[in-house]
């Protein structure tokens, strides 16, 4: 079959496809392989659009790409709403775009499970977070659940093509992909039960904690359980600028997952928002997929990542533009190219130095958000920490929030990056296995352990930031307790 | 020149800083370690059978005993950043040969002649390759032949022309 936009030839990757299958979009017959999302599908073949703006009839692209956003929601075998970055490809099945806010199906048109699930502890997020957190509470001896929206868990290292700093201790050296493989392989090991595609939806009270959980839109799993670790991890952050919606602006780690799990080259020729590590790291990785970067742009008066991802990106003859920005993107129905402006002192636009570039593909990674909904739907107390991504539960130095039982690890109690992500998920997984009694010694000890390498992960000036925003948020735990 | 916080490239002075003496560059292989700024890393410290880069911790910047490094290059694919090259200014009469690590398609082969880009990307002049080895995490070790006035300036590879 036609590969379409999919990529053949790689740096680093090799994409093993699925067996062939036809999906049915409106009526016309895709091609697509097993393994492959929906959303993977039809751009692969290129379909950039999945739905309009309910007021305006915009059309929209996808945006994040792993389940956080509604820019991809189509009707699909019936079933309105559904979030086709997430959803697998099944053969002969039928996709539709949606009309308006969506219909309802018909009463027995779409057959639904229940399911009741008892556990010790429930993660959410199979991240680096999370995965470390429940291998750390299998090994102590407690009963651990573990749910993930996505198709396949490991969060965003399974899209990291590149090899992580750190140290030793930490995977120092190794590509993210391979950090996910480990903790996956760890994973199956060991006697944690792990559900993919199914999100957690709504917290409810009762003698225990409550979580319910959807599995593939199809199945309600009510799970009951003493405690529960939130590792959810962030969504990515939209810019303000006229056109900001057209298809073809994605979020620079939506463009990732696209690119490196699903190996489909999402343009030809790319403008990157952010000099942060995130923007500067996707562009090298586009370059290895075969885009042509034009530019970084930066509004900041410095380079906001590390200098030698920049240094790498340089040496490929992509400039970084500080003190630029992009003023507005233009096309009709998908981008084609963008205005950039230079900013004076005031992050004022400097008229005159606005240049039009061609390009048909713009990242935007300009930050995240923790993606703290269900922990603030559950009643945790919540406090604004600029340092930490916007709005974070309140929790404190065991990562434990305002509600007794509950903790958060990773990006959602403040944006950092994996490897310490993988250490507060092994500090709440030994917190929750102490507070149900378990072995004490031994989990004091992998704590101790963590604590002291997380210590020495945040010892660079990179992450006073951080650090700063913690030691706020531990102070209004504090207040409220 | 502007800062290599506001560029991405490191600038002269920066590098004065860091690199081998004029006597170490002349006796042959020597590694270049690129990397100034204070990250939490450390593959290159270890991987080093000649103790030759240190860390004080794990987010100090590398410092190498030039003395004790003998140019074997094993550090190149360690380093996440792909911060470290070999130069060695005695590969031939006028011809210096640089090793840098590389990750894109096709694999550079011995023989062909590609563009020499410096630290921004720019070409500079040619570099022949004479070695590429695979490591099993795919970053490749390229090994070119430039004029030995470029050693210092050459660290990418760009179009093949022949």
């Amino acid at each position: 079959m036609d590969l379409g936009l999919r990529i053949s030839k790689h740096p680093i990757l090799e994409f093993e496809r699925g067996k062939p299958v036809s999906i049915c979009l409106n009526g016309k017959k895709i091609e697509a392989y097993e393994g492959e999302t929906i959303l993977a599908a039809l751009y692969a073949s290129g379909i950039k659009s999945y739905s309009k703006s309910v007021k305006y009839g915009r059309p929209r692209g996808f945006f994040c790409g792993i389940g956080k956003c509604s820019s991809c929601l189509m009707r699909v075998n019936s079933m309105p709403h559904v979030r086709t970055c997430v959803t697998l490809v099944e053969d002969g099945m039928k996709i539709e775009y949606e009309k308006g806010r969506g219909e309802l199906p018909a009463v027995g048109e779409v057959e639904t499970k229940e399911e009741k699930v008892d556990t010790d502890l429930i993660v959410i997020g199979g991240g680096p977070a999370g995965l470390s957190a429940a291998i750390t509470a299998t090994t102590l001896g407690i009963d651990v659940f573990i749910v993930d929206e996505n198709p396949k868990p490991g969060g965003q290292l399974i899209k990291q093509t590149h090899k992580f700093f750190g140290s030793k201790y930490n995977y120092a050296g190794v590509r993210g992909i391979e950090i996910a493989d480990i903790l996956l392989r760890d994973l199956r090991k060991s006697d944690v039960k792990c559900i993919a595609n199914a999100s957690a939806i709504g917290y409810y009270e009762g003698k225990r904690h409550i979580m319910a959980v959807v599995q593939g839109n199809r199945k309600l799993i009510e799970v009951s359980a003493d405690k529960i670790i939130v590792s959810t991890g962030a969504r990515e952050n939209i810019l303000l600028f006229p056109n900001n919606d057209l298809p073809g602006i994605y979020g620079a780690g939506g463009v990732q997952t696209l690119m490196n799990v699903y190996g489909i080259k999402p343009g030809s020729d790319a403008l990157i928002v952010g000099a942060g590590n995130v923007g500067l790291i996707v562009g090298y990785q586009l370059v290895q997929a075969g885009v042509n970067v034009k530019m970084v742009v930066e509004a900041m008066p410095k380079i906001g990542g590390y200098i030698i991802h920049a240094s790498k990106l340089r040496r490929l003859g992509v400039p970084i533009l500080t003190r630029h920005t992009i003023r507005a993107a233009m096309g009709k129905g998908h981008v084609e190219g963008a205005t950039i402006v230079e900013l004076d002192e005031n992050w004022q636009p400097i008229e005159g130095t606005e240049e039009y570039i061609n390009v048909d593909l713009i990242c935007l990674a300009v930050g995240l958000t923790p993606s703290s909904e269900i922990l603030f739907q559950a009643g945790c107390k919540r406090a604004f920490i600029p340092e930490l991504g916007g709005f974070v539960a309140v929790h404190n130095e065991d990562l434990e929030t305002t509600l007794n039982g509950v903790y958060v690890a990773g990006d959602v109690s403040g944006i950092e990056e994996a490897n310490t992500a993988m250490m507060e998920g092994r500090i709440t997984g030994t917190n929750a296995a102490m507070a149900l009694g378990k072995d004490r010694a031994e989990a004091e000890k992998i704590r101790e352990e963590s604590l002291k390498h997380l210590e020495a992960l945040r010892a660079s000036s990179f992450s006073e930031r951080v650090l700063n925003g913690k030691e706020k948020v531990w102070k209004v735990w504090r207040e409220l307790t | 020149m502007s800062s290599y916080r506001v560029t991405g490239v490191l600038t002269p002075e920066n590098l004065e800083k860091i690199l081998p003496s004029r006597e170490r560059l002349e006796k042959g292989p020597v590694v270049i370690v690129e990397c100034i700024q204070k990250i939490p890393c450390d593959p290159c410290a270890h991987i080093c059978r000649f103790d030759a880069i240190r860390k004080d911790s794990v987010v100090d910047p590398p410092e190498v005993d030039y003395e004790k490094c003998t140019g074997c290059g094993e550090c190149i694919a360690a380093c996440p950043g792909l911060a470290i090259f070999v130069v060695n200014l005695k590969h031939k009469n006028d011809k210096a040969s640089v090793t840098i690590p590389y990750e894109l398609l096709p694999t550079p082969r011995r023989e062909e002649i590609y563009e020499a880009l410096d630290r921004e990307g720019k070409p500079v002049g040619e570099a022949r390759i004479i070695a590429t080895r695979k490591v099993k995490d795919r970053t490749v070790v390229v090994t070119m032949a430039v004029k030995k006035h470029l050693a210092m300036i050459v660290r990418n590879i760009g179009r093949k022309l022949r």
